[in-house]
């Protein structure tokens, strides 16, 4: 485990004549909290995209753990150990909370292709799905309809859903967003419980809870990096006050 | 359990429906619904559970037929071998269409499923010398699994009866395997599949070989029926009406398409012969259950009986299987 978990060299992307991404490089260690920060526009979530693969780079190289990633397809990335939750809810709304795990533990599971025997027969998928909820606070909504329950919970149902496959990165895409001053500080006693094995790369607008999580902090703005380091080399950055915390 | 009671009764309408229904034309047209039901249900695969609108159907029914009937009069091949080479034929046209249908969604993919099934129609229909034109094919007589003369309606009735369960059980067991969860969850969203691991395409893929070897079943048993298949069984009216049966009844019940075989048959067969315009009667038909379950008649039925129950929260418009843009 010498090399970089995550490790991004000259990452471009254009969306027409608009430059989304230029020329972004970066590096994750395993292990490692890493915060990217960035006025709206700043090319956060195109950048996950991109790691993800739900959109192809002009230019540049994504490595997960020395590997390639831009030939694979995305489900294939996820294989390797990779794992996002998204800053708009992508659920399964007409399921039950405990099915969504399901499918996302079924996902990196071989048994994905079984068209014979019944679902609800794979009691050990049912077992670690309620698990997975329960770590997150949701073990009593298991059966509930996801449509049926609060913001809040569904927050943390995709927490759930990607904690379940024990990724070994995993890409949070404001896991706060649209949360009570409550629910944000259960949601972030409960990313202080993930264990250091997984490596965790998280976009956030709240700066309290932010700072508090990050090891490093990477500032992006028009689609480049313009400040990395420390916690208290970046908030101390003139740039960075400049195009992000001054206002 | 109630599902087993529901089985059970099922299965036991299902044997006693010759001495209840009477006459010949009753039990042929029993056969006849068991058929188009097999043909729903498979196109239901896609439709309800894949979220795959598809539109030339009919394509897998047809060739199911066509090719049987050619092996048993042109090739001289025994019923059996005939049969199975033809659902051979079928599966592998489903998977080259498939192939070519899956690289589009939502409206894209429907006009691709009619444009292939109207490519299929045409070379019935122009390709004289291999399927006899508009002069059709004859398959001279039904086979006779293991022996049993199925020549009459009501061993033939019962020969259908198996035929559709067997279909149902097997295409019930996809619809609630881990493979059917991930076919749901690549129709509702198909990116948060990809994200969790997940082959899309190859769940689409998959699942349209499948409706395409289950809707060749159909097309063999629509072609011992009738001893007889003519381009009319490749039109895109025979897709549209698979389509419709499946809308109907519910695409996003199970038993939904089974239900809308019943009626549109029954429509077609019965009501036809008493009133003239039974085309607009399937039109009101449609036009009034859309409006009040949106959903399909099982689901909304169900949603209406949970009502009257008072237990569990309405949903209406469970079922949005219109084709979403891409």
């Amino acid at each position: 485990m010498t090399g970089p978990a995550l490790q991004i060299v000259g990452l471009a992307k254009r969306f027409g004549g608009l430059p989304a991404i230029q020329d972004v490089s970066l590096e994750v260690m395993p292990g490692e909290r890493r915060l990217i920060i960035g006025p709206n526009g700043a090319g956060k979530t195109t950048l996950f995209n991109l790691i993800t693969g739900d959109l192809k780079p002009d230019t540049g190289s994504v490595r997960l753990f020395g590997q390639e990633l831009l030939e694979l397809p995305t489900q294939d990335r996820i294989h390797l150990g990779l794992a996002r939750t998204y800053q708009i809810l992508t659920l399964f709304p007409r399921e039950t909370l405990v099915h969504n795990v399901v499918l996302a533990l079924l996902g990196l599971s071989p048994t994905r292709w079984n068209a014979w025997q019944a679902l609800t027969g794979y009691q050990a998928f049912y077992d670690t799905a309620r698990a997975a909820l329960a770590r997150v606070g949701l073990a009593d909504s298991a059966e509930r309809i996801v449509t049926e329950t609060s913001y809040g919970e569904r927050r943390r149902l995709e927490l759930a859903m990607a904690l379940a496959q024990q990724p070994k990165i995993l890409l949070l895409d404001e896991p706060l967003a649209g949360l009570s001053q409550e629910e944000r500080q259960s949601i972030q006693a409960l990313l202080a419980t993930i264990p250091r094995e997984v490596t965790i790369v998280m976009i956030e607008h709240d700066m309290d809870v932010a700072l508090a999580f990050a090891e490093r902090i990477t500032v992006l703005h028009y689609g480049q990096v313009i400040v990395e380091g420390t916690r208290t080399e970046v908030v101390n950055d003139p740039r960075t006050k400049e195009v992000y915390l001054g206002h | 359990m109630n599902r087993i009671a529901t089985t059970v009764v099922a299965a036991a309408l299902l044997l006693v429906l010759p001495w209840v229904a009477g006459n010949d034309f009753y039990i042929n047209l029993a056969s006849q619904i068991l058929i188009y039901a097999i043909f729903a249900l498979s196109l239901n695969l896609l439709v309800g559970f894949g979220g795959m609108t598809s539109l030339g159907h009919a394509a897998y029914l047809g060739i199911a037929a066509y090719a049987c009937a050619w092996f048993v009069t042109h090739a001289g091949l025994g019923q059996l071998p005939a049969a199975i080479l033809a659902l051979l034929l079928t599966t592998l046209t489903a998977a080259v269409f498939g192939v070519l249908s899956l690289r589009a969604t939502g409206l894209g993919f429907l006009m691709i499923t009619l444009a292939l099934g109207q490519i299929v129609w045409g070379m019935a229909y122009r390709w004289t010398d291999l399927t006899g034109g508009d002069n059709g094919m004859k398959l001279g007589a039904r086979p006779a699994p293991f022996g049993i003369d199925i020549a009459q309606p009501v061993p033939f009735y019962y020969f259908s009866a198996i035929a559709f369960a067997l279909s149902f059980f097997c295409l019930w067991r996809v619809a609630h395997s881990p493979f059917g969860a991930s076919l749901q969850g690549s129709r509702d969203q198909p990116r948060r599949m990809r994200m969790l691991g997940h082959h899309v395409w190859m769940i689409q893929f998959a699942a349209f070989v499948m409706a395409g070897f289950w809707a060749g079943i159909a097309g063999l048993m629509y072609v011992y029926y009738n001893q007889f298949v003519s381009p009319n069984v490749l039109a895109l009216q025979q897709s549209a009406e698979v389509l419709l049966m499946s809308i109907l009844g519910g695409a996003s019940a199970f038993s939904g398409p089974i239900v809308g075989a019943v009626i549109i048959t029954l429509v077609k067969n019965v009501v036809s012969s008493y009133v003239e315009r039974w085309n607009t009667l399937l039109g009101a038909i449609f036009v009034i259950t859309v409006i009040f379950m949106p959903e399909g008649l099982v689901p909304g039925c169900r949603r209406l009986w949970r009502r009257f129950r008072g237990t569990g929260l309405a949903k209406p418009a469970a079922a949005k299987i219109e084709a979403k843009s891409p």
